[in-house]
């Protein structure tokens, strides 16, 4: 595994946008099931726990942008590339089949999760390909 | 893109390690470029010509010169 000083910053950022992640998502799954949130709160309180996963998405930019070793970064583009390609292909079919009533609905939000999975899946591609990847394998 | 850089390496004594810090870059980024797995950018290419001061093509080989040698 890679580890650039633009590599440990990322780490840092992520680490300290999933605290953020979990200061926000824990109360308000708790204010809305047990109906503590005014109504004129709401809609800020159920957006904060989604502006740290944006906070993730910048976080790689900006890896991208201060990553010095161009290998390295055009691993994580690549990464990056599957991660798309992967999350809007499954979202795509997804949405097909849950328009013709074959499955069921699935929150809009999990198209993240399958965007990181995604970067796992584009690790394990660039291991098999070129014999390395930016980090995650 | 096919290179010599092993071999210039190699004549020097450096370690892939060794070479990868002179350059600034990671040690996969050397061993990518040796393999011919990854080509380097033009300003990295002409570090890499700096370093062993040689000129480019000294140092990779062209792939059009090189598919024209196979004809």
């Amino acid at each position: 595994m890679v580890r650039s000083p633009a590599w440990k910053r990322y780490n840092w950022r992520v680490i300290w946008l999933s605290l953020l992640y979990g200061a926000f998502l824990l109360p308000a799954v708790y204010g809305f099931k047990h109906q503590l949130v005014p109504h004129s709160v709401a809609w800020l309180v159920a957006i904060l726990p989604a502006l740290p996963i944006i906070g993730v998405f910048v976080a790689i930019g900006r890896y991208l942008v201060e990553e010095q070793d161009e290998y390295v970064r055009m691993l994580m583009v690549r990464q990056t590339l599957w991660a798309s390609g992967f999350a809007l292909s499954v979202t795509t079919v997804w949405g097909f089949l849950e328009n013709f009533g074959l499955v069921g609905h699935v929150e809009a939000y999990y198209i993240s999760v399958l965007w990181f999975f995604g970067l796992a899946i584009g690790a394990i591609v660039n291991k098999l390909t070129v014999g390395a990847a930016a980090w995650g394998c | 893109m096919e290179n010599r850089l092993r071999v210039l390496r190699a004549e020097r004594n450096w370690s892939q390690q060794d070479l990868a810090e002179r350059l600034e870059v990671s040690r996969q980024s050397v061993n990518a470029i040796e393999t011919g797995k990854y080509d380097p950018s033009l300003p990295l290419a002409f570090r890499i010509a700096e370093l062993f001061d040689r000129p480019i093509e000294d140092i990779f080989v062209s792939p059009s010169r090189r598919s024209s040698k196979a004809i």
